[in-house]
């Protein structure tokens, strides 16, 4: 009896641990991993709408913040893998095009309103770009507006800034009055804390990369020459100098700290992006008090330069996966892009622009501020910064921008910069490529 | 009785055993061969011999700055933790009016996981400290960042290793220190002759400890520092990590250095364990 009751007890223990590894196999499902947790919410219920609608399975799991690709190297090798992932660009493309499935004939391609919008490689279409994302310098318009206002005030409309020299004008006039304004600063705080940084070292450096690329008419490299380092200095000195805060503070400075010296109107610009748009904007500022100034840096012709518009977020379907998976994602992905209750979800639930033909308007006054600014004929800046080798350039060069800041801004700390931007660009391509 | 365990073991140890390859041996065994691989994902590696390897040996790479770095933190870390750890284990097991509450709050902090430990620490440093008396914070300087990863880790081990110390000073018998006493022993004689050759095995245990988390330090060296400035106080563990990238070729190159850094672990800590066995006495 007792020999009887350990057999039991054992076949019952293999079984658990074996149930687990069980196969479910369900014809034609998604599986989504998606990876903007902001969205995570507004995905799980267009999943849910798009399942009652027609009975498909769409699972929607979202990695955490920072933890896509870690996340995605595990569930792609798993019985049960994502069957629509996404990659940022190029640069994740590499890593990920063996699992990619060529798009080049289907539904959701052909909806595309611009094809640089894919992301190609030997004649296939591995990734499809779903978001478009606008960054540049977010103003305040009523502090701004009373600048204008200002007896003796240096620049009196927006209109007269169309280049570095004007906005460097107009952000120095606003600094040294800024008690008049009652505000902190022209600037918000260029925190350097992690949660901030990128605004710098990711963001603000796509714009030396940018045009060095178009001076040199190509769209990645394997050495950087740093053409435009001494604009990028200009640009970041006048972060720094026009701030809420002293240079020396903005170690630990956070994206927190920024957005609410923003939104509190302590200061009037704010590079961000479309993202940076959320509730508590919408509630201390609101809709028509908000604008979108393109990042001068200094550079040549840039009077037509527009705003940073561009896309880290392609779409890729895994090719491994089953083809009755495959299509039900193919097909799922065609009714969120062009259904009435997809391109509705994107643009009003999610705030997306959404570079398809059934788009429609964004609830997202700067995402609409974007798309003006792209319809009035100025050049967008493209984003270039999914070329860089890896996250270690970045924090390379993070930490000397940091460095260069705390250290009183001199000529051999921007050395060091250079260093980092330019070597260590070779360095982290030569150990990634 | 006797017979029973034999007959029932399996029962009871298959399921650890089964554990513990999954999660211990397989793993281990495939992260020594994705060493001498690229790869995008563990399924479908690429061999390609020692050239991960070779690129940790030639190439100027951060690994063997971060070597410096770690061995330099755990050789002061383990000093200072022992040290410390030791003298208010001593002071603790004297006799005096609230020994436990002591205890207790001494050993409070090891209950704090290391992450939100370092992210306190780095909010008491900045603020607390750095700013207000220099202007700067843990970003400025390696030295700020070293120095505050050794008093994080610090604060975190004393109170653990000073349990351990408690336990052995309270088994060193009366007798003993008495009989030193009455021999006409200092104190100091008596600590260094008599009570530290019998608590040898708390030592051993403790540097042993203290030696290799020092040496693995992951998770106050990521909230603390996360490396800054730039990767100047970036240890082993997490130079490791931010190696790993994304891409197949630094995937392979992390993981070669994640298997030289067992190797080092492992040596370091089966000879420290060896020295100090030799030292210990026999009560």
């Amino acid at each position: 009896m007792k020999k009887m009751l350990s057999w039991i007890c054992l076949t019952a223990l293999v079984c658990t641990l074996l149930s687990g590894c069980a196969r479910t196999q369900t014809a034609g499902s998604v599986y989504y991993l998606n990876f903007k947790p902001e969205q995570d919410d507004e995905w799980k219920a267009l999943a849910e709408t798009y399942t009652q609608e027609t009975g498909v399975k769409v699972t929607v799991v979202t990695a955490a913040s920072g933890d896509y690709e870690d996340t995605l190297s595990a569930e792609i090798v798993k019985s049960n893998a994502p069957t629509l992932f996404q990659v940022n660009g190029p640069v994740g493309l590499a890593s990920w095009k063996d699992y990619c499935y060529d798009l080049s004939g289907t539904e959701v391609y052909s909806h595309l309103t611009d094809e640089d919008f894919a992301l190609k490689e030997d004649g296939k279409v591995l990734g499809i770009a779903y978001v478009l994302e606008t960054y540049g310098i977010i103003y305040n318009k009523t502090i701004l507006d009373r600048y204008f206002a200002l007896e003796g005030a240096k620049i009196t409309s927006l209109d007269q800034v169309n280049n570095f020299a004007s906005f460097k004008t107009l952000v120095e006039d606003i600094q040294s009055r800024k008690e008049e304004l009652g505000i902190k600063g022209a600037f918000t705080s260029a925190g350097m804390d992690a949660s901030s940084d990128w605004r710098f070292k990711t963001h603000l450096a796509n714009l030396p990369i940018y045009y060095e690329y178009e001076e040199r008419d190509i769209s990645s490299t394997a050495e950087i020459q740093g053409d435009y380092l001494d604009e990028y200095r200009q640009i970041w000195d006048l972060y720094l100098n026009n701030a809420t805060c002293a240079p020396s503070e903005i170690g630990v400075k956070t994206g927190d700290e920024a957005a609410g010296e923003f939104n509190n109107g302590e200061a009037v610009f704010y590079q961000n992006g479309t993202w940076a748009w959320d509730t508590t904007m919408e509630e201390k500022i609101g809709a028509e008090n908000v604008g979108m100034l393109p990042i001068y840096i200094g550079a040549d012709g840039e009077e037509d330069q527009g705003l940073c518009t561009g896309s880290e977020n392609y779409w890729c379907v895994n090719k491994n996966a089953s083809e009755a998976d495959i299509q039900a994602t193919l097909d799922f992905l065609n009714w969120v892009v062009s259904g009435e209750t997809g391109t509705k979800a994107l643009a009003e639930d999610m705030g997306f622009i959404i570079p398809f033909e059934d788009a429609i308007a964004s609830s997202n006054p700067l995402s609409r501020i974007a798309e003006e600014m792209l319809d009035s004929g100025l050049d967008p800046v493209s984003w270039n910064f999914a070329t860089i080798p890896n996250e270690n350039w970045k924090n390379e060069v993070g930490a000397a921008l940091l460095a260069y800041a705390q250290g009183g801004q001199t000529d051999a700390l921007w050395e060091d910069v250079r260093s980092a931007f330019v070597d260590g660009w070779k360095r982290e391509y030569d150990a990634t490529h | 009785m006797n017979k029973m365990l034999k007959k029932w073991f399996p029962i009871f140890l298959i399921p650890t055993l089964v554990a513990f390859f999954i999660g211990f041996i397989v793993p281990f065994f495939m992260g020594l061969y994705l060493s001498f691989c690229e790869y995008a994902t563990i399924e479908s590696p690429d061999f390609v011999g020692f050239a991960n390897y070779a690129r940790i040996f030639t190439a100027d790479s951060q690994f063997w700055y971060s070597l410096g770095f770690t061995a330099l933190f755990t050789a002061v870390s383990v000093v200072v933790i022992n040290v410390a750890a030791f003298a208010v284990a001593l002071g603790l097991t004297r006799n005096i009016r609230g020994t436990n509450l002591f205890r207790t709050v001494f050993f409070m902090p090891n209950l704090i996981g290391g992450i939100v430990l370092g992210y306190i620490w780095k909010m008491i440093i900045n603020y607390g400290v750095l700013i207000p008396l220099f202007g700067k914070d843990l970003s400025y300087s390696s030295t700020y960042g070293f120095w505050g990863l050794v008093v994080v880790l610090a604060w975190q081990q004393i109170g653990y290793m000073m349990i351990i110390y408690i336990s052995g000073l309270q088994s060193v018998p009366e007798e003993v220190t008495e009989a030193a006493k009455i021999d006409g022993a200092g104190r100091w004689q008596t600590l260094r002759r008599v009570i530290l050759p019998m608590v040898m095995p708390s030592v051993t245990i403790c540097t042993f400890l203290s030696l290799t988390n020092s040496f693995k330090l992951f998770d106050q060296n990521l909230a603390l520092t996360d490396g800054k400035p730039g990767r100047l106080t970036e240890m082993l563990a997490l130079c490791i990590r931010n190696t790993y990238g994304t891409t197949p070729k630094s995937h392979g190159t992390a993981q070669a250095m994640a298997v030289i850094f067992f190797i080092i672990v492992a040596v370091i800590a089966l000879l420290q364990l060896r020295s100090t066995r030799s030292k210990e006495v026999q009560q």
